[in-house]
């Protein structure tokens, strides 16, 4: 293979139609090891920091601090493009520094699609408030009102003379001056922009992804360190009966065997127990576990089964225990109806498993860890192992690393807590590595559900009651032991289904849960998605509709959905409906868009099929169309998606865009191929051989659009993902005139 | 004692022979670019090649490497000069690129073989590399984009 150099840099870009004014970061970043403490705090003396997010050092070079972690959906490069905005600074003359854990920051729980959300304003406020003092500093200087200055490429320019001055040289100057008030900050314009909502930039960390020069929590060298593997029981709760500590120390390389304390529901953070085995490297802790032969005891949770929970979670559905939305009278509603459809669907249990299992180092010397770890939410990890091991939390410094992929995983720091517990103990520094079996195994589940969606179709052909009951375990339980009914997560789709029928009821069903839950890209957005838009397309088919006419039509009027009038108590993300409202237009706006895109009315081929689907989650609004083929051998393949995504303003297209294609496949591979259950309380999948998901033979062509909008920003890691699934099976009906209300389909033996 | 060459280097190994190749190079050599992601060989993230051709180095055992020739993303070019990794970066290709080391390593073996490869190609090369984020759309295109950069490069 032959190098790059020969290549013109023009002809290079020509080939690749890209514009030759793609922006790439010219500093190179610091290894994650290499980037001390002193360097992530801001407050070093002979540089310039009006805020926890900014640093400007006499070197010209803007530092900007990302406190949320990066693991995959591009923050390391959107915090950075909105700071750098604001401030005026020049791309090539950024370092971009990753947070320790600390409060200082904000919340840095790096879930709930909230990171450009919840900080896109105060980054932008720290960014102007560090432009303005250095306009402030340069009108000094020179002399001139400020009103004559502005900032450009890490300089202020004096706009009637065109001299300039760097940042570094305002530097002391600017120290001295006051941080502006936030209300008297002036953000710059939309039209101004010159990174925020451009597609150019290039990713922070790409360089180092491709030469393999990333830290990531399994990548964590540190001085004399050794490496552990823990043996973790197979059903929660079970405990250690016995086994051989003398057969793993027989190992060439196992230095120790350690038996972890023992689990006592709830489990919330906590290490699930069992025994560790610690070595000179992966290998011999691995093969050191393998020789432990332990036996466990029985738990509570021995007799989960999955096939006989889900008959017993489909009977609960059958009697809420609990009505969380009600309009009128359904029951009236569906005795007078024309037509009643009854529908059940079931989303089984399901795991993350990022391609970077859970991993995590830590240093215990002179009362202080030094913690190292591939976390979504450092200051959990912080609080949760000060609370285990009894060390002050000041004492806890954690160093987010990337995040091979997190999805949710990566929130519980369970296995950060581990780490924390071995180096104590053995007074040296630890990595604990999950092997893709444990996490596979020992995970925090994505809850299994059973839903039965009930509708009645009145003589004029409208829809007139929606009854929606669902039965899942609840991620409460996770946190408070028993607790057996969902809470929050039926404002994930559920009771926020936004049709405009006149009887609606939603109801819930008591679901014990028997493993850890926990939450997972779009959490029950995915389920409650997939049952609300297949039923939607059922009563399209029963009222003899065209699916996308039906989904505007049901949609009704436009307007902004008050659900406190139908005694919904409904949490929006953590946001006000005044900000982020639920809005029907914008739902037919993506709607409208992506039948656009994929030409939705265009004559289908033999054996082809168009799905489509909606869903506002995270408070975007996101519709996909599905295009699947049939083949000769009753296979289907999905050949095409098309999304059309409205999250506000968008802050960075390109990568909404790739959060978009990711979503994609992550919704094709839940649908098609992701299953776990549960045996006797074990899970039996253990890799990725029975837990299947999608390949390159699975992939479809992707097309993705923004709507352009000044709305605030919304969610954009998590909302593609719930419209994915019930847009294949829509399409799927669509094809065959088969409607699989069962995921994954690979039961049905169709993929 | 075992004499492991890697990018061109010659290192001493003096551990379990047995040892998978992915954990001599992470651990014992310190070639973190290579990742473990499955430990079965069924999700490509420990990609490494042998004498240019792609193996899963979680299942080869450092006893089975003898003279051959370790190839790592790091021995590609530290500076991410070569056209796969060209490609992938003028094309955003990761998203967390955690498996893009392994995913790299397969598409230069397969482009070695075959300049120009179809999208069929492309399906059957890289179906042992699993993307838990779904880049794989865009692999396939920044193969097809290295495909011609090598090419232009050819005829230049």
């Amino acid at each position: 293979m032959k190098y790059i150099e020969n290549v013109s840099r023009r002809g290079f870009l020509k080939k690749l139609g890209i514009s030759s004014s793609a922006l790439v970061l010219g500093v190179q970043l610091p290894s994650m090891l290499t980037i001390p403490k002193a360097l992530a705090a801001v407050t070093n003396t002979g540089q310039f920091a009006p805020n926890v997010y900014v640093q400007i050092g006499s070197d010209n070079i803007v530092s900007i601090v990302v406190h949320r972690s990066e693991m995959g959906q591009g923050i390391r490069t959107s915090i950075p493009m909105i700071v750098a905005d604001e401030l005026g600074a020049d791309w090539q003359q950024i370092k971009v520094v990753q947070g320790l854990g600390d409060k200082k920051y904000g919340s840095q729980n790096t879930d709930g699609s909230r990171s450009v959300r919840r900080f896109y304003q105060p980054l932008r406020e720290a960014g102007a408030a560090a432009r303005m003092m250095l306009q402030q500093a340069a009108a000094q200087q020179w002399q001139v009102d400020v009103s004559e200055t502005y900032a450009k490429n890490n300089t202020i320019v004096h706009k009637n003379t065109g001299q300039t001055i760097a940042f570094s040289a305002l530097v002391a100057r600017a120290s001295q001056l006051a941080v502006p008030e936030t209300a008297s900050l002036v953000l710059k314009a939309k039209k101004d922009f010159n990174f925020i909502g451009k597609s150019n930039v290039a990713l922070v960390d790409g360089k180092n992804i491709a030469t393999g020069a990333t830290t990531y929590g399994f990548d964590v060298e540190l001085d004399n360190m050794q490496y552990a593997v823990i043996a973790r029981p197979p059903v929660l709760g079970a405990t250690v009966k016995s086994y051989n500590a003398q057969a793993a120390k027989a190992i060439t390389g196992v230095i120790d065997v350690v038996q972890m304390p023992d689990l006592v529901e709830p489990a919330v953070f906590k290490p699930l127990g069992g025994v560790a085995v610690i070595a000179k490297n992966t290998w011999a802790a691995m093969q050191g576990r393998a020789a432990l032969a332990i036996e466990w005891t029985d738990s509570v949770h021995s007799g989960y089964n999955s096939a006989s929970y889900k008959i017993a979670l489909a009977e609960s559905c059958d009697k809420p225990a609990k009505i969380i939305r009600r309009k009128g009278d359904v029951g009236k509603a569906l005795a007078e109806a024309k037509q009643v459809i009854t529908s059940a669907y079931y989303v089984p249990e399901l795991i993350h498993v990022p391609m970077e299992p859970p991993a995590a180092a830590a240093h215990f010397h002179d009362g202080v860890f030094d913690i190292w770890a591939c976390t979504q939410t450092p200051q959990s990890a912080q609080a949760t192992v000060a609370q285990i091991t009894g060390v002050a939390p000041e004492q806890v410094n954690i160093n987010v690393t990337l995040l091979g992929g997190g999805f949710g995983r990566k929130s519980k720091p369970d296995f950060i807590v581990e780490a924390a517990l071995l180096s104590k103990q053995l007074q040296v520094p630890i990595r604990v590595m999950w092997s893709r079996e444990d996490e596979i195994q020992n995970g925090y589940y994505h809850a299994v559900s059973y839903q039965k969606l009930v509708a009645g179709i009145d003589e004029n052909n409208q829809v007139s009651a929606w009854q929606h009951h669902a039965a899942e375990p609840p991620i409460a339980s996770t946190f408070s032991q028993g607790a057996d009914l969902i809470g929050s997560e039926a404002d994930l789709g559920l009771i926020d289904m936004p049709y405009d029928i006149a009887n609606v009821s939603c109801g819930i069903g008591k679901a014990p849960a028997h493993t850890r839950i926990g939450w997972m890209r779009s959490v029950t957005n995915i389920n409650h998605a997939f049952a609300l838009c297949s039923f939607v397309d059922e009563l399209a088919n029963a009222r003899g509709m065209d699916s996308k006419d039906n989904l505007i039509a049901m949609l009704g009027a436009d307007r902004k959905i008050d659900l406190s009038q139908q005694q919904a108590q409904y949490g929006n993300y953590g946001e006000s409906l005044a900000q982020f409202p639920i809005d029907t237009a914008r739902m037919k706006a993506v709607i409208e868009k992506v039948a656009t895109m994929a030409n939705w009315q265009r004559k289908r081929a033999k054996g082809h099929g168009l799905g489509i689907a909606m869903h506002r989650s995270f408070v975007s609004y996101v519709a996909c169309v599905v295009e699947v083929v049939e083949d000769s051998a009753g296979k289907i393949k999905v050949t095409d998606v098309w999304i059309a995504v409205d999250c506000g303003l968008a802050v960075n297209p390109e990568r909404i865009r790739s959060q978009m294609e990711g979503a994609a496949i992550f919704g094709l591979s839940l649908a098609f191929y992701s299953e776990l259950s549960a045996k006797d309380g074990a899970i039996e999948q253990s890799n990725f051989d029975n837990y299947q998901i999608a390949r390159y033979a699975d992939t479809p062509t992707t097309h993705v659009e923004i709507i352009d909008s000044d709305a605030p920003p919304g969610g954009v890691g998590e909302p593609g993902v719930p419209p994915i699934a019930p847009a294949i099976t829509n399409a799927i009906f669509n094809a065959t005139g088969k409607r699989y209300r069962e995921l994954p389909l690979k039961q049905y033996g169709i993929v | 004692m075992i004499t492991l060459s890697v990018n061109g280097k010659q290192h001493q190994f003096d551990d379990d022979g047995d040892m998978p190749l992915l954990w001599a190079l992470r651990d014992i050599l310190k070639y973190t670019g290579t990742k473990y992601g499955c430990g079965k060989g069924l999700c490509g993230a420990c990609t490494v090649h042998l004498d240019g051709q792609p193996i899963r180095s979680c299942v080869t055992p450092v006893s089975a490497v003898g003279q051959q020739n370790i190839t790592t993303v790091e021995g590609l070019s530290a500076q991410g000069e070569h056209v796969v990794q060209q490609a992938w970066q003028r094309l955003n290709v990761p998203q967390c690129g955690y498996c893009q080391s392994g995913q790299i390593m397969s598409a230069v073996a397969l482009l070695a073989r075959n300049a120009q490869p179809s999208d069929q190609d492309i399906e059957q090369a890289m179906s042992g590399n699993i993307c838990r984020c779904g880049t794989y759309q865009r692999i396939k295109a920044a193969i097809h984009h290295a495909a011609d950069l090598a090419t232009e490069i050819k005829g230049s």
